[in-house]
């Protein structure tokens, strides 16, 4: 199904909830808000026509103004992809987890959460996956600054 | 009561064992927390991040074209296939078309990777269950491979060859010949492998119906490459969304059949993979073939710092090791905003847990050696 095809379901299913298309990206995609998340994850999995069972890869990224959060999504029933994307505010970054839709997104948003600090509602185990536990702030925001030293260590 | 609860409720026979991250089955430095009875898993953690170089954040701080070889180091076995990766999602994210004997020339080194990737997982897999010739003989063939690679392109294990654009050098003179030499030696080595290992009682006893993988479950915990095929799905990047011109090469995509046990056990997984070596060479004879002889493989390399247009892409090709996935965003500026690696390895460890328990931990150690991981880049 053409990417506009699932928008124009999208809109249909959830009307105002679902924000701006944009048709021109390389990756067409949606933005929706945190809160409609769930609800939206659930019904492109579920949903026959749609059957998005794989859930390739989930990036977030530190904007200027905002955390963005990508789900980037393939079907294997129907052969075609879509993207979703979540913007998170950088004082508050809660999401609804999706992980009792798409088991892979544990990991992924045990990383989310080690590297960007987005915390991820409803996650079984919501600990630091590539760094140590005691590891302090977020690397791969950009306002990050690498310490001197990790116990003892030079860095 | 999980293993990552605070308070541990052990049973009276139960105890915690600790595997790794030191341990000559993890394939690198992985540790496993297991929860036994006796000798059989109750449960399993993986926890991993003990090679972690934070990789996407250095990728943040050079320019795409200097990024390469930091891409070479994700999965050091299959180095080309991740090159290839890399510069394609940074060609498609700019916009460059690269001339068809580059896209030959990429197919063939990595469908080189590919095979000297495989004898690897092949070999090692032997040695985790206690077969120790068989990892001997496919390090034997490697050894070809990686002279192949050699002579190309310098470096033996990490290459920066396939570089934005095209390639650091065309190949070298006599290089198909040796090439076709290869082709030639490989194919009876298979028989070998089979008649050695493939078919042998004690490995089958070991490996048929152990740790098996459903597919509505690898689906969802994201496994791709060999182990997803292992359990029955036939879903191959180069065959369903094809990429430097893969569409026109005749292949068959080998999946598990349970021909020993069970659709989706460690047999399944490891004799997929044997049977992408035979589907390997058929590419790569084909691809020698219609190699077009003339063709300046630098002619579509920027000449000027690359500076894709604002936006982002997430594209993925099929390694080794399963669907390697970029996803990059771009500012305008020669260095990219964002760079995130989506590793094959990273999901199939996630889904150990699924395999694992109930086994015994020796069978814990066939499984972890089924799905073929590389630390490098789990932890990137």
């Amino acid at each position: 199904m053409e990417p506009s095809k699932i928008y124009e379901l999208l809109k249909k299913r959830f009307g105002e909830k679902v924000g701006e298309f944009d048709a021109e990206a390389i990756d067409p995609c949606v933005t929706v808000d945190t809160g409609s998340l769930p609800d939206l994850a659930r019904f492109l999995f579920e949903d026959e026509t749609l059957a998005f069972d794989s859930l390739m890869c989930l990036s977030a990224v530190d904007y200027p103004e905002t955390l963005l959060l990508v789900y980037s999504l393939h079907s294997l029933k129907n052969f075609h992809k879509f993207t979703v994307k979540v913007e998170v505010s950088k004082d508050s970054p809660r999401v609804p987890s999706v992980e009792s839709i798409w088991k892979t997104a544990n990991w992924h948003e045990r990383e989310a959460f080690d590297l960007f600090g987005v915390e991820f509602q409803d996650h079984p185990d919501l600990t630091r996956i590539l760094l140590p536990e005691d590891w302090e702030g977020y690397p791969l925001r950009k306002d990050y600054e690498t310490p001197d030293e990790y116990r003892g260590m030079d860095i | 009561m999980k293993l990552q609860d605070d308070n541990i409720d052990l049973k009276s026979d139960e105890m915690i064992l600790n595997m790794g991250p030191q341990h000559p089955s993890t394939h690198g430095v992985l540790r496993l927390i297991l929860r036994t009875d006796g000798e059989v898993v109750n449960d399993v953690r993986p926890v991993i991040g003990y090679l972690h170089r934070c990789m996407e954040k250095h990728c943040e701080n050079v320019t795409y074209i200097t990024a390469v070889p930091y891409v070479d180091r994700l999965d050091y076995i299959a180095g080309m296939n991740n090159e290839l990766g890399y510069a394609l999602t940074v060609e498609k994210l700019a916009g460059i078309e690269v001339p068809e004997r580059v896209q030959y020339i990429r197919v063939i080194m990595a469908e080189l990777n590919r095979i000297a990737s495989h004898l690897i997982a092949i070999g090692t897999y032997a040695l985790d269950l206690g077969a120790v010739t068989l990892f001997l003989y496919t390090m034997r063939d490697r050894e070809r491979i990686i002279d192949l690679f050699e002579e190309v392109a310098g470096g033996r294990l990490l290459f920066n060859y396939i570089r934005v654009g095209g390639l650091a050098h065309d190949l070298t003179p006599g290089w198909v010949d040796k090439a076709n030499d290869f082709l030639e030696y490989f194919p009876p080595k298979i028989t070998e492998y089979n008649d050695l290992f493939t078919y042998q009682k004690i490995f089958i006893e070991r490996a048929a119906n152990v740790g098996v993988l459903h597919p509505d479950v690898a689906v969802s915990y994201g496994v791709t490459g060999p182990n997803l095929r292992g359990s029955g799905v036939a879903w191959d990047i180069r065959k369903d969304e094809p990429y430097s011109g893969y569409e026109k090469f005749d292949f068959e995509v080998p999946i598990g059949r349970g021909e020993m046990g069970t659709v989706g056990d460690c047999w399944d997984r490891y004799y997929v993979r044997l049977r992408e070596l035979e589907e390997s060479v058929k590419i790569l004879r084909q691809a020698i073939d219609q190699l077009p002889r003339e063709g300046d493989v630098q002619s579509a390399m920027p000449t000027k710092t690359l500076k894709p247009p604002k936006g982002d892409i997430y594209y993925r090709v099929e390694n080794p090791r399963g669907d390697l996935g970029f996803y990059i965003v771009s500012d305008g500026t020669p260095k990219p905003y964002r760079l995130k690696v989506r590793s094959p390895c990273f999901t199939a460890v996630s889904a150990i847990r699924e395999m694992a328990v109930g086994w015994m931990i020796a069978d814990l150690v066939a499984i972890l050696g089924s799905l073929d991981i590389v630390l490098g880049e789990v932890d990137r």
